[in-house]
C-alpha cells in the first residue's frame, strides 16, 4: 500500500491483507540498499495469521519516493513517523542488516511504541570497507556483485531456493539495481559506516529480543551479532548453520518459525 | 576487490544444487513423484497461499525440476526461470501470462515455423492478433505498435534465414512504449548470448536443442530478468491488480523482479499444465553440464563448413553472420562475441528438386526436424518445418524453394564434409539427367 510519510509517498507492503488497527502491527525493515521483497517469505505468514503487516520500502528504495535518508538516526526517527502515519500506537519491529541498525536505535528512543525486537544478521556497528563503501557511492554496479557475493552462503552460491525456480544472487542484484546504486546502496553504507552509537542505544532497550544470526555470515558475523545479543536485556539468540547473511530467503521456514514462535510469545495476536 | 561468485562453466555443473542437503548425492536425484507430504493443515494453507516457499504438486514445481530451472537462471543471469514440457509451451505461457483477449503483439518474421502458426494462426482464436516485422527493420517495430500491444517478440538469429534482429535497439523501442522485448534465445544458449545484457526482458529456450544436445529429451523454458518495471503503466492489471485467486494479490508489488514466472507458474501450470517430467529435466542436465565446451566446438565446425560451402560450386549462396559479407557480421560481433552458432542457412544450384536429391543423399547428416543435436542435421524447410506457409508467408519470412537448412554437429569436420560431397554430387547427377 501507498501512504504518506513526511509528506512523501511511502511503500509499504501488507502481506497480501489490508492493514488492520484491529491487529498488532509488526514492521519490517530491509537492509541497505534492498526492498521490501526481502521480507515475502515472513510476511504474507503474518498477514494471514493475525498480524498487520508493514515490509517498507526505506525513502528512494523501491517503490517509495522521496530521497534515501542519510543517517541511522534519521532512519529510527523515521520508523516512529511511520507508526504515527498509519495510525497505530505500538509495533513490534523486525529488522535485517542494516535494518537491525534502524530498529535498535529505533526501540531505544522510542521504548513506549516498540513491543519486541527482532534481530536478523545484525550487529552493534556494521563498518563497510572502505573500497566496497567507494564503489558503492560511485555508482559502480561492482558493489552489488561484491555485496551479494559477501552476502550469500551455500544456498544463495550454489542455489536450492525456497521457491521453486527462484535464483538468491540475480533477485537480489536486482533489487538493489532497482534504484541509482549511488542513492541507495552508497547511502546506506554511508549512514552504516557512520554509525556508533549500536551499543549505546542496546543498553537502552529493555523488551523481548531476539536475534537471529547464520553461522556463515561475512557481513555480520556470529561473534558480532552475540556482542550485540549481550548488551540487551531478555535478549534471545539463535544461530542457523549452513546459511549466509540473507538468511530470510537462504533459510526462510527456519527464520520464520523462530521468529513466529517468539513474535506470538510476547506480541500475541489479539 | 573482485566478487567470488561462481563463473559459466562450474554454473554449468552446480547452479541450483546442495548435495547436503540431498542426502549427500552427487548427482541431482530425479524426484519421481506427483505429491508432496504437508507437515500439518497449517503448512499446506502457507504453500497454497504462497505464503512459503515449496512443493505441492509436481504440475507446479518438482524439486529435480526446480534446480534446473535456477541453473538456467544461473546461467542467463536471469532472477527465475520456469521449465515447461517443450520450448512452444514456454512460449505459449509466456503469451498467456502475459496477454489477454484484445491485445497485440509485434513479432520478428523470421521464427521457427511452429512460432509462426501459434502467433498467426491460433493465437488470433483467443482474441490477440499479431504484427510481424521482418527482422532488420528495426523501425517497422516501431511502427508495428499499437495502444493494445503487450510486447514483442523475437529469435535473434532468424530461423531459418540467420538474419539478425538489433536486440538492443529493439529493446529500447519496446521500453520506450513501456512494454516488454521477449527472445528466443534456442539459437544462441546463455554461453553464446545473454539476451538480458542487451536489452530483453524475458528469454524463452526450447532446451531440448543446443542445451541438452543429445537429442533425446523435450524441453522448454522462460527466463525472467528482473529488470521490467510492470508497475510504470496501466497496460499490464493481471500483474499489477489484485489477483482474485489469490486473495487479492499483487504480483508486481509482491514479487517485484521475480513477479512474471510467479504468475506463470501460479497461474499459467495451475491452469494450462505444461509440467516438464523429472526425467527429461534431469537429462537436459546432463547435457548443461558440457554446454561451453560443446558450444565452441558447434562454431568452430559451423565457421570451417561456411567457409567450405561457400567455396562450393554447388553452392548458390550462404548465410552465417561470421562471413565478413554478411549484411549482419558488425552487429553478430557486438552481440555474439563467443561465435555466432552453428545454423547455416545455404541454397542449393538447382533448386528445390537439388535440395532433394542433397538430403536424400546425405548419410551422416541426418534429415529430421530439430536442431541442435551434436550430430549434424539438415532439412529442406518449405517442404518441412514450415511447409504450412502459403507462397507471400514463406516469401516474408525469407524462405526460398532451394534453402536447406544445416545444423552443424560436433563430429570430426572432414567426414562433415565428406558427407555432404556425396550430397552435392547426388544433386549434380540430377541436374544432368533433367538437362539430358
Amino acid at each position: 500500500m501507498k501512504f504518506k510519510v513526511n509528506n512523501e509517498d511511502i511503500f509499504a507492503s501488507t502481506g497480501g491483507r489490508p492493514l488492520d488497527k484491529n491487529k498488532p502491527l509488526i514492521i519490517f525493515v530491509h537492509g541497505s540498499g534492498l526492498t521490501h521483497m526481502c521480507w515475502v517469505l515472513q510476511t504474507r505468514s503474518f498477514a494471514f495469521h493475525g498480524y498487520s503487516v508493514l515490509a517498507l520500502d526505506l525513502p528512494g528504495h523501491g517503490l517509495s519516493g522521496g530521497n534515501s535518508l542519510q543517517s541511522i538516526e534519521e532512519m529510527a526517527e523515521w520508523i516512529s513517523d511511520v507508526i504515527d502515519a498509519v495510525d497505530f500506537k505500538e509495533a513490534s519491529l523486525v529488522g535485517h542488516s542494516q535494518g537491525c541498525l534502524i530498529t535498535v536505535e529505533c526501540a531505544a528512543r522510542y521504548p513506549e511504541k516498540i513491543k519486541t525486537l527482532s534481530l536478523m544478521g545484525g550487529a552493534g556497528a556494521i563498518p563497510i570497507n572502505l573500497e566496497l563503501l567507494s564503489l558503492a557511492e560511485n555508482n559502480d554496479s561492482k558493489a552489488v556483485d561484491l555485496m551479494m557475493d559477501f552476502a550469500h552462503g551455500p544456498s544463495g552460491h550454489f542455489g536450492g531456493h525456497p521457491v521453486p525456480g527462484l535464483h538468491h544472487l540475480n533477485i537480489g542484484s536486482m533489487l538493489v539495481q532497482s534504484r541509482e546504486v549511488k542513492d541507495t546502496l552508497g547511502v546506506d553504507f554511508r549512514a552504516c559506516q557512520n554509525y556508533t552509537n549500536g551499543f549505546n542505544a542496546a543498553k537502552k532497550i529493555n523488551l523481548p529480543t531476539l536475534s537471529i544470526l547464520a553461522d556463515q555470515d561475512r557481513m555480520c558475523r556470529v561473534k558480532d551479532g552475540k556482542k550485540l545479543a549481550d548488551h540487551i536485556k531478555n535478549s534471545e539468540v539463535y544461530i542457523i548453520e549452513n546459511c549466509g547473511h540473507m538468511m530470510l530467503l537462504e533459510e526462510a521456514d527456519k527464520t520464520l518459525a523462530i521468529l513466529k514462535k517468539f513474535i506470538k510469545k510476547n506480541y500475541p495476536a489479539y | 576487490m573482485d566478487p567470488k561468485t561462481y563463473k559459466f562453466d562450474t554454473l554449468s555443473l552446480h547452479a541450483g544444487y546442495q548435495p547436503s542437503k540431498n542426502s549427500g548425492s552427487r548427482q541431482v536425484p530425479i524426484y519421481q513423484t506427483t505429491s508432496y507430504l504437508f507437515d500439518d493443515v497449517d503448512h499446506a494453507a502457507a504453500l497454497f497461499n504462497l505464503e512459503r516457499g515449496g512443493h505441492i504438486y509436481s504440475r507446479i514445481s518438482n524439486p529435480t525440476v526446480a534446480v534446473l530451472e535456477e541453473r538456467v537462471a544461473a546461467l542467463e543471469g536471469g532472477t527465475a526461470a520456469l521449465a515447461t514440457s517443450s520450448g512452444m509451451s514456454a512460449i505459449f505461457l509466456i503469451i498467456m501470462t502475459l496477454c489477454q483477449a484484445g491485445d497485440h503483439l509485434v513479432l520478428s518474421s523470421q521464427l521457427y515455423g511452429g512460432t509462426v502458426n501459434l502467433f498467426r494462426l491460433t493465437l488470433p482464436k483467443f482474441g490477440i492478433k499479431c504484427t510481424f516485422v521482418k527482422p532488420r527493420d528495426t523501425q517497422g517495430f516501431k511502427d508495428a505498435i499499437q495502444e493494445n500491444t503487450k510486447g514483442i517478440f523475437g529469435e535473434l538469429v532468424g530461423n531459418p534465414g540467420n538474419e539478425l534482429m538489433n536486440m538492443p535497439e529493439i529493446a529500447n523501442i519496446a521500453h520506450n512504449a513501456g512494454i516488454p522485448l521477449i527472445v528466443d534465445s534456442t539459437y544462441q544458449t546463455p554461453y553464446l548470448c545473454k539476451p538480458f545484457e542487451h536489452g530483453a526482458d524475458i528469454v524463452v529456450h526450447s532446451l531440448t536443442k543446443w542445451m541438452a544436445g543429445h537429442g533425446s529429451s523435450m524441453a522448454g523454458i522462460l527466463v525472467e530478468g528482473g529488470k521490467f518495471d510492470w508497475l510504470q503503466n496501466d497496460k499490464f492489471p493481471s500483474m499489477t491488480q489484485p489477483y482474485e485467486g489469490y486473495h487479492g494479490l499483487s504480483f508486481a508489488e509482491e514479487f517485484g523482479p521475480t513477479a512474471f514466472t510467479m504468475k506463470a507458474r501460479s497461474e499459467g501450470m495451475r491452469d494450462f499444465g505444461p509440467c516438464l517430467s523429472p526425467q527429461n529435466a534431469w537429462n537436459v542436465m546432463q547435457g548443461i553440464e558440457t554446454l561451453s565446451i560443446r558450444m565452441k566446438k558447434h562454431c568452430s565446425n559451423a565457421e570451417k563448413m561456411v567457409e567450405f560451402l561457400s567455396n562450393h560450386e554447388s553452392v548458390a549462396w550462404v548465410s552465417h553472420a561470421s562471413d565478413p559479407d554478411h549484411p549482419d557480421h558488425e552487429l553478430a560481433k557486438k552481440l555474439l562475441p563467443n561465435g555466432v552458432g552453428s545454423m547455416i542457412a545455404f541454397g542449393i544450384k538447382g533448386g528445390k528438386e537439388a535440395g532433394e536429391a542433397f538430403i536424400n543423399n546425405v548419410k551422416l547428416a541426418s534429415h529430421l526436424a530439430n536442431v541442435g543435436d551434436t550430430r549434424t542435421l539438415v532439412i529442406h524447410p518449405a517442404s518441412a518445418t514450415h511447409s504450412q506457409m502459403d507462397e507471400a508467408t514463406l516469401k516474408f519470412a525469407g524462405l526460398s524453394h532451394d534453402m536447406i537448412r544445416l545444423s552443424v554437429g560436433i563430429e570430426d569436420i572432414e567426414d562433415i564434409k565428406n558427407d555432404f560431397e556425396d550430397g552435392f554430387r547426388a544433386a549434380k547427377k540430377l541436374k544432368f539427367v533433367i538437362n539430358k
